[in-house]
């Protein structure tokens, strides 16, 4: 069966400053199939398809649409080519119905003829097995049902060739179940379908081709059919690289803090930890593996009092006392001053933590402010703290009164990390420490988190790059969709056994739901 | 006399009703414009001066050509209302200042600029004149529709205002068609309510958010021209359009963003403004204190609509915030 090639992309470069999002990246995909684009966080997936509908220019390459060449250089372009992106983020008007979003933006010279808009919809959802009412307000729906309106949006203006990043990510297992049926039907009526995803389960189920992305580069392209999970995790993760962290051998190990059991549940009822298990112990380095939002962020802040905890403790044993505390009963200051630090790096970087418009004095005082004993500030201690951190960590400033947003991001954050070390913390919990940092400053970092590891400090890394993770961390522990999926020692662990488990737990999370859960590992 | 508190709750409630469109039309396009008092003070004196130097070009009352006497402070007014808008604009959609800021420093430019013309303008044609007081051009706006005298309280009731007050409802009714029922109305209600969606829907957000402001402005400048020629009866003093600009903003609030409600909550504003002058022997404490109530209602309105918290009757999701284009 010779299929027409709806869509091909060649030797596709696109830089942002001296961050390298896509090099050499080639891909096809023909009319009546659904080709997967898989890669990690960061692989430069996103990147490439908002190329394609027209949000970003690459900087090299060319794009053929029916095997001619064209030029997509705003988003109109790419409804002239009947390309449509449905984006993580939905870009929906709340108060509007289905109807009046789908057809939002729409030029259409006979006029504006609401009932035969709704007739239209109505056909598109009946043709394909979508479920909608095309009255209903979208703040009334669930993120399923914005998804279709997202799909019928682009459906409605003819697209031909349809791009979905990550379409899955939001879903129940019923709701994706339902979103590959409709996508087959898809494909069935002559679409060419690209979904974008991290789940290697729904690639097999789902798609014709695999175009595998990793680290901006493009690592090959594998017929469906014609492979299996630990070839494409290979492709994925690569080969391992040596990065040569100094890694001490834990000493004097006793448990700091154990989790037992935890789950918090958001205001949509949704799981973001489930039945959490673990113990950190002091004097080891305790990383956490995970595709973006498998619930990182929400252990950390249960365990820094931040996060609301319906079910499960998390005991602190105290090093000079050995008594033990449940930390779900304290106030975030009360967990502060017991010493459980958390230094989260979100990914703008100010976002939490420091304030921008401060000086580094200022923000050391966002710590200490309550120490004082009269009514004034007293900066003398904020302002040799400040001092000590940009001497020992290097940190690039004019002076300490230059405001924080005037730094660049690694400066930013060594202080934010510097901050809550000088605390001379119990548990450190560090998330994303070296996000955006180049190599050296992340050496500094890494550093720093030994050295409090050798002080006897109960560190948590959470970490982005798997080869960091194995040469920091002297244990690993993977979650996925709010649940841990194993713990893995540090030393003898391979970068595939980690990506395997990262991206399986959804699989079996949606195979067995609610079933038992013996694949989480305890200490 | 009910039938007179009536007629004079809809004059009162004219001014606030070209106000509180205006300030629609704009808020539906996410600008607060704060500024709306002082564009109508704009609207206003622009009118009265173009009024006034018509007036002073022809030799007698009896020679103006009543066509003219209208168009003229008319057009002035919309131009000048307009400019102000312009200015707005230029300010908070090129420059992305401070919406709040801007608004309270055209308030003020505003009422500066009617105050200062309304009390040089003589000057500067040296006329003999004691005060601007344009009589004529008020009798031509103050013109009742026909038969206004001769079908008891229907006519008083219904046909006897000048044209501004029907222009007044009209607008109201045809916006809100427009924001309701099209492709235009639609488009201008998704930039207010989240600017980005609008963006990638291909909708030329910047265009939509200046064309709004200014025929907002615009229309609301027509509440201080109407102030003037009829209410007023074409004399200008200055500070004597007071607080109108304010009550038209509390306005947009009590009419929930939508201009039907507000031609019946302007009629309720300008009722209760004019109560007071009804009441006999009422003290003049007790006269401020019935200055209050729109006020008074319109925070009624705030909490009732809050406590409900239904999405519709919230104001534009993006009120009040810049848009910027999101680049890497």
């Amino acid at each position: 069966m010779e299929q027409k090639i709806a869509l091909e992309l060649k030797n596709i470069t696109k830089t942002f400053g001296s961050v390298v999002a896509n090099k050499n990246v080639s891909l096809q995909v023909r009319k009546g199939e659904i080709l997967s684009i898989l890669g990690e966080n960061g692989s430069g997936k996103t990147t490439l398809m908002n190329m394609v509908s027209g949000i970003y220019f690459p900087d090299a390459g060319q794009m053929f649409i029916d095997g001619e060449e064209v030029v997509i250089a705003s988003p109109k372009d790419a409804f002239k080519y009947k390309i449509g992106m449905i984006h993580q983020h939905f870009k929906l008007v709340d108060v509007f119905t289905a109807a009046e979003n789908i057809v939002l933006g729409l030029e259409d010279e006979k006029g504006f003829d609401m009932p035969k808009y709704i007739e239209k919809i109505r056909e598109i959802t009946a043709q394909y097995g979508f479920e909608l009412d095309p009255d209903k307000k979208i703040y009334e729906m669930s993120v399923s049902e914005k998804q279709t309106v997202e799909i019928i949006k682009v459906l409605f203006r003819g697209a031909d060739i349809l791009i979905l990043d990550e379409p899955t990510a939001v879903l129940t297992p019923q709701e994706t179940v339902k979103l590959f049926a409709v996508l087959k039907n898809m494909r069935e009526s002559g679409k060419a379908i690209i979904i974008i995803t991290h789940k290697l389960h729904e690639v097999l189920s789902l798609s014709d081709y695999v175009t595998v992305l990793r680290k901006g580069e493009y690592a090959g392209t594998v017929k469906t059919s014609e492979t299996n999970e630990a070839e494409l995790t290979e492709m994925m993760v690569g080969k391992k690289v040596f990065l040569n962290i100094e890694r001490s051998e834990p000493e004097n190990c006793t448990d700091r803090l154990v989790v037992d059991n935890i789950s918090c549940v958001n205001r949509e009822g949704i799981k973001l930890l489930d039945s959490v298990t673990f113990t950190a112990r002091s004097g080891e380095i305790l990383g956490i593996a995970g595709i973006a939002g498998s619930g990182q962020r929400e252990l950390l802040e249960a365990i820094a009092g931040l996060q609301h905890i319906d079910e499960g403790k998390i005991i602190y044993i105290d090093p000079k006392t050995n008594q033990e505390e449940n930390l779900r009963d304290k106030s975030p200051m009360e967990i502060r001053q017991m010493g459980v630090r958390l230094a989260f790096v979100p990914e703008d970087r100010l976002g939490m933590g420091l304030v921008g418009n401060m000086d580094i004095v200022d923000n050391m005082m966002l710590r200490s402010y309550k120490k004082g004993k009269s009514v004034f500030l007293q900066r003398k201690a904020p302002k040799s703290l400040a001092e000590d951190i940009i001497e020992r960590l290097e940190v690039v400033t004019p002076s300490s009164s230059t405001p924080v947003r005037r730094l660049s991001g690694g400066n930013v954050q060594k202080v934010l990390v510097g901050r809550e070390i000088a605390s001379s913390p119990t548990v450190l919990m560090a998330a994303y420490p070296v996000r955006g940092l180049d190599i050296n400053s992340s050496y500094t970092i890494y550093n720093l988190l030994n050295e409090q590891k050798k002080k006897g400090v109960a560190v948590i890394f959470v970490g982005e790059d798997l080869d960091v993770l194995i040469e920091l961390c002297d244990k690993i522990m993977v979650i996925g969709g709010g649940k841990i999926a194993g713990t893995v020692d540090g030393r003898n662990t391979t970068k595939e056994e980690i990506g395997l488990l990262m991206t399986k737990t959804s699989y079996e999370d949606n195979v067995k739901k609610g079933g038992s859960d013996n694949d989480e590992k305890s200490e | 006399m009910l039938i007179t508190i009536l007629q004079r709750a809809v004059m009162q409630g004219t001014p606030l009703l070209f106000g509180s469109t205006g300030e629609i039309l704009t808020e539906k396009s996410g600008h607060l414009n704060l500024g709306i008092p002082g564009i109508m003070y704009v609207g206003a004196i622009s009118g009265v001066a173009g009024s006034f130097l018509y007036e002073q070009s022809v030799a007698s009352p009896e020679l103006m050509n009543p066509f003219l006497a209208v168009l003229i402070p008319l057009l002035c007014c919309l131009i000048g209302a307009g400019l102000m808008g312009l200015i707005y604009c230029f300010l908070t959609v090129t420059l992305r200042a401070n919406q709040n800021v801007t608004g309270l420093a055209l308030t003020t430019f505003g009422i500066g600029i009617g105050n200062f013309f309304g009390g040089s303008l003589i000057k500067l044609v040296d006329s003999d004149v004691p005060s601007i007081a344009l009589s004529t051009t008020s009798k031509i706006f103050k013109t009742e529709l026909p038969f206004a005298d001769q079908l008891g309280w229907f006519g008083d009731i219904f046909l006897s205002y000048g044209f501004l007050v029907y222009v007044a409802i009209i607008v109201a009714i045809i916006s809100t068609y427009i924001l309701n029922r099209t492709r235009v109305g639609l488009h201008l209600r998704s930039v207010g309510e989240s600017p980005e969606t609008a963006d990638a829907a291909g909708i030329n957000v910047t265009k939509y958010k200046y064309l709004s402001t200014c025929i907002g402005s615009a229309i609301a400048g027509l509440g201080g021209l109407y102030y003037v020629m009829d209410y007023a009866n074409g004399v200008w003093s200055n500070n004597g359009f007071g607080d109108r600009g304010w009550l038209s903003i509390a306005l947009v609030i009590f009419s929930m963003w939508r201009p039907s409600i507000s031609i019946l909550g302007s009629i309720l504003f300008g009722f209760l403004y004019v109560i007071p002058t009804y009441i006999p022997d009422i003290s003049v404490s007790a006269k401020k204190l019935f200055e209050m109530l729109p006020y008074v209602v319109t925070i009624l309105v705030l909490v009732i609509t809050s406590i409900r918290n239904k999405k519709e009757n919230q104001p534009p999701a993006a009120l009040g915030l810049p848009y910027f284009r999101e680049e890497r």
